[in-house]
């Protein structure tokens, strides 16, 4: 039997059903009743205890939505959602914050255990003084409301402002309200304006002029409830010369019934400024037979407002049945830089159309994308990406790298890619390779003594490589291996 | 150490082997020469355990035990090592991880612990220096943009490395010129040793000028059509394979 025979029959054999985050816990819940109406949105914006003009805000979001209609152009298949049969807000019972860890839930901290959060990041959760210099702040998103967040103080001295969007609202609503839909308008699409209308909570990032955020600032999503939509919203903010590098996590427990995620993430980076935003998406697949998993229907978008202003996104993602994601750079301010990095991986029944749009609006911008998108076992992995000049954006200049690496003869690798330059002096490169690991790669790693599965995971690793050297130190390790995870079984 | 006996095997449905059989001792130097087509790399991938290769008859005996049913990586750990006639690339795995990772894989799958990372580079160190293989090789990708030179001496180099009973070289001289060729034989002579044998692959003599083996076999059409000592090596280089054409493969 050829080896990549082989390949394809382990790969049919994996067990994704033992989905190791596939736990349930038993946090009781409050939440709305099922379906979407008026009230909902109301009832939702009373919870957060939001201003007037938030409610406003919703409410106008909510009847655009009514308007709309769900995209039907990317290429993912999955059966019709029924919005009202999905519940659109859950928290845990005990929504006042705790004051110190004694006060948070047991459950939810065997919780952060079991999902592996790294030790120093527990031990911060802890209030432990590590000896390392570099330190993580986590706001830790459980469910809809914000339940511990940390090193509060020291950002507070810096100026820096992170925490949850609903605090966001009511403490600071002159920032929230300059620049909430800035970026991605309310109207920008059927899921956006979904969010822009119920979303429940999310973080708000602050960064004053001129300061460079003393810490990696970190947050752990988590679905946990049954039918819930999660609707996160983030908004992060650098003022002229500021830094900051936001990494985001998430795991979700197994389901029968898919569960809808549809977040919107607003970055606006003004002169100087830098954000680079992280995200490392492992939520539930679904089973081996292409049954429950995550809806990931995302939005998330920068602005380069400022001069010489820089958005970097990196993502690892080996989650979600279905991902529909397009983090992109609006690259306004001369001189101004986006970046995409990403790993894809889509195994199982596993649908992914992930990209970016990288638009040249100011002079001399310039973005770069790299894209590496693997597919086993039954998947289909699509890169989408728009790459525009506008007519004023003279010397504008794109570098695109799409790889996809195919592992058996079942699943799909697409490559999409958008170019339009209305200024003559754009100069945009576009590189694209679609690879198999080939039987005779794979023979010299066996002839070595590696097992198959260590053979893939080899090559993979090396695959990806140019991406995971983007991420933080914090994430590279986790991310290669979930990627080792997630290809589990689909050899050896 | 080896033994083949009468082995039979075909890659889709045509049979390339038609009964070999050969016995290499322990510690001895064998050469197999042959034209083009006879089945000699079919033969290295057959005893490496190379799949989409069906072995329809016979036994390949290695270390007392029958290794036809053996997979791949089972067969590297008990010792059995091919030197590729064309390396494989693997891009963005720096060549050192590599080294590690077949060495651990092999201690493991024996039984051994893991080698701590001092313990690993002292060892690739001294292997490396005697092949002119810099420090600056080891970090590039395995095999990316290596000269043919560069390539042929990284095999030798994770011979040298795995320690194994039985090395199959297979056609290591080409792509060589004479001083690549130089330092990867001086390689393959350092690491002749009473414990292991070698199966030297070859269609010139002029690797057997550099590596001289105890026995030379021919091969044609599937089978070894004559066995002699070194001697035989030069009458093929001066009479060419005219005698051995035999039906093709």
């Amino acid at each position: 039997m050829p080896a990549i025979q082989e390949t394809v029959d382990q790969v049919r054999q994996i067990d994704v059903d033992q989905y190791k985050y596939g736990f349930v816990t038993d946090i009781e819940s409050e939440r709305a009743p099922k379906g979407l109406s008026e009230d909902i949105v109301r009832f939702i914006s009373a919870k957060k205890n939001e201003p007037e003009w938030m409610l406003e805000w919703r409410l106008d979001a909510y009847r655009r939505w009514l308007t709309m209609t769900e995209p039907a152009w990317s290429r993912v298949q999955y059966p019709k959602i029924d919005f009202d049969d999905l519940y659109y807000y859950s928290a845990p019972k005990s929504t006042s914050g705790p004051k110190s860890l004694d006060e948070v839930d047991p459950e939810l901290l065997a919780m952060y255990e079991k999902l592996g959060i790294p030790l120093r990041e527990r031990e911060i959760l802890a209030g432990v003084e590590g000896a390392s210099d570099r330190r993580v702040a986590v706001d830790a998103v459980f469910d809809s409301v914000s339940v511990v967040t940390t090193f509060k103080e020291e950002l507070k001295k810096a100026g820096v402002i992170f925490c949850a969007i609903s605090e966001a609202i009511r403490e600071y609503p002159e920032i929230v309200k300059k620049y909430l839909g800035s970026v991605v308008p309310v109207t920008d699409n059927f899921y956006a304006t979904l969010n822009s209308a119920v979303f429940s909570d999310g973080s708000f990032v602050y960064i004053p002029e001129g300061v460079r955020c003393p810490m990696e600032l970190s947050t752990y999503f988590r679905i946990n409830e049954r039918n819930t939509g999660q609707f996160e919203r983030t908004l992060i903010i650098a003022e002229k010369g500021a830094y900051v590098s936001y990494l985001e996590g998430c795991t979700a427990p197994m389901r029968d019934e898919n569960q809808l995620h549809a977040a919107v993430v607003e970055l606006v980076a003004l002169e100087d400024a830098e954000i680079k935003y992280s995200t490392v998406q492992n939520w539930y697949p679904g089973d081996k037979d292409g049954k429950g998993g995550i809806y990931n229907f995302v939005t998330k978008r920068g602005d380069c407002r400022g001069d010489r202003s820089k958005i970097s996104w990196t993502q690892v993602e080996t989650g979600s049945a279905i991902t529909w994601k397009y983090p992109s750079c609006i690259l306004r301010g001369d001189d101004s830089q986006g970046e995409f990095y990403s790993i894809a991986v889509s195994n199982g029944y596993q649908q992914v159309d992930s990209g970016t749009k990288m638009l040249h609006l100011g002079k001399n911008t310039k973005s770069r994308i790299i894209s590496k998108g693997i597919a086993a076992g039954r998947s289909d992995n699509t890169y989408r990406g728009l790459v525009s000049a506008h007519r004023k954006a003279s010397g504008a200049r794109n570098f695109t790298n799409c790889d996809s690496l195919l592992i058996g003869d079942k699943c799909g690798a697409h490559t999409v890619p958008y170019i339009e330059s209305k200024n003559a002096s754009a100069v945009f490169e576009h590189e694209a390779t679609t690879s198999k690991i080939a039987d005779d790669q794979l023979f010299y790693c066996l002839q070595r003594g590696l097992s198959s599965e260590e053979a893939v995971a080899l090559i993979v690793n090396g695959f990806v490589k140019d991406v995971i050297q983007q991420l933080p130190m914090e994430f590279a390790v986790e991310a290669q291996k979930l990627i080792s995870i997630s290809l589990e079984g689909s050899v050896g | 150490m080896l033994e083949i006996k009468n082995l039979h095997a075909s890659i889709d449905g045509k049979e390339i082997l038609r009964g070999v059989d050969l016995v290499v001792p322990t510690g001895e130097v064998h050469a197999i020469m042959g034209p083009n087509g006879s089945g000699k790399s079919t033969l290295s991938y057959v005893l490496a355990g190379r799949d989409g290769y069906d072995v329809t008859d016979g036994e390949i005996i290695f270390d007392g035990q029958n290794i036809v049913e053996t997979p791949a990586e089972e067969r590297a750990a008990a010792g059995v090592f091919l030197a590729f006639q064309y390396p494989l690339e693997i891009p963005g795995v720096a060549t050192m991880t590599f080294l590690k990772a077949a060495l651990n894989a092999q201690r493991k799958a024996r039984g051994e612990d893991e080698l701590t990372t001092p313990d690993f580079m002292r060892r690739v160190k001294a292997a490396s220096e005697k092949l002119n293989v810099t420090q600056e090789m080891l970090r590039r990708p395995l095999n990316v943009g290596f000269s043919g030179g560069e390539k042929k001496r990284n095999e030798i180099l994770q011979m040298a490395l795995l320690e194994p009973k039985l090395a199959i070289l297979d056609e290591t001289d080409s792509g060589l010129d004479i001083d690549a060729l130089r330092i990867v034989s001086e390689g393959v002579n350092a690491l002749r040793s009473p414990d292991r044998s070698m199966l030297v692959i070859t269609h010139y003599q002029r690797l057997l000028d550099h590596i001289v083996p105890d026995k030379v076999h021919v091969m044609s059409a599937g089978r070894i059509v004559r066995t002699g000592g070194p001697e035989l090596a030069l009458e093929l280089e001066a009479k060419g394979y005219a005698d051995y054409a035999g039906e093709p493969a």
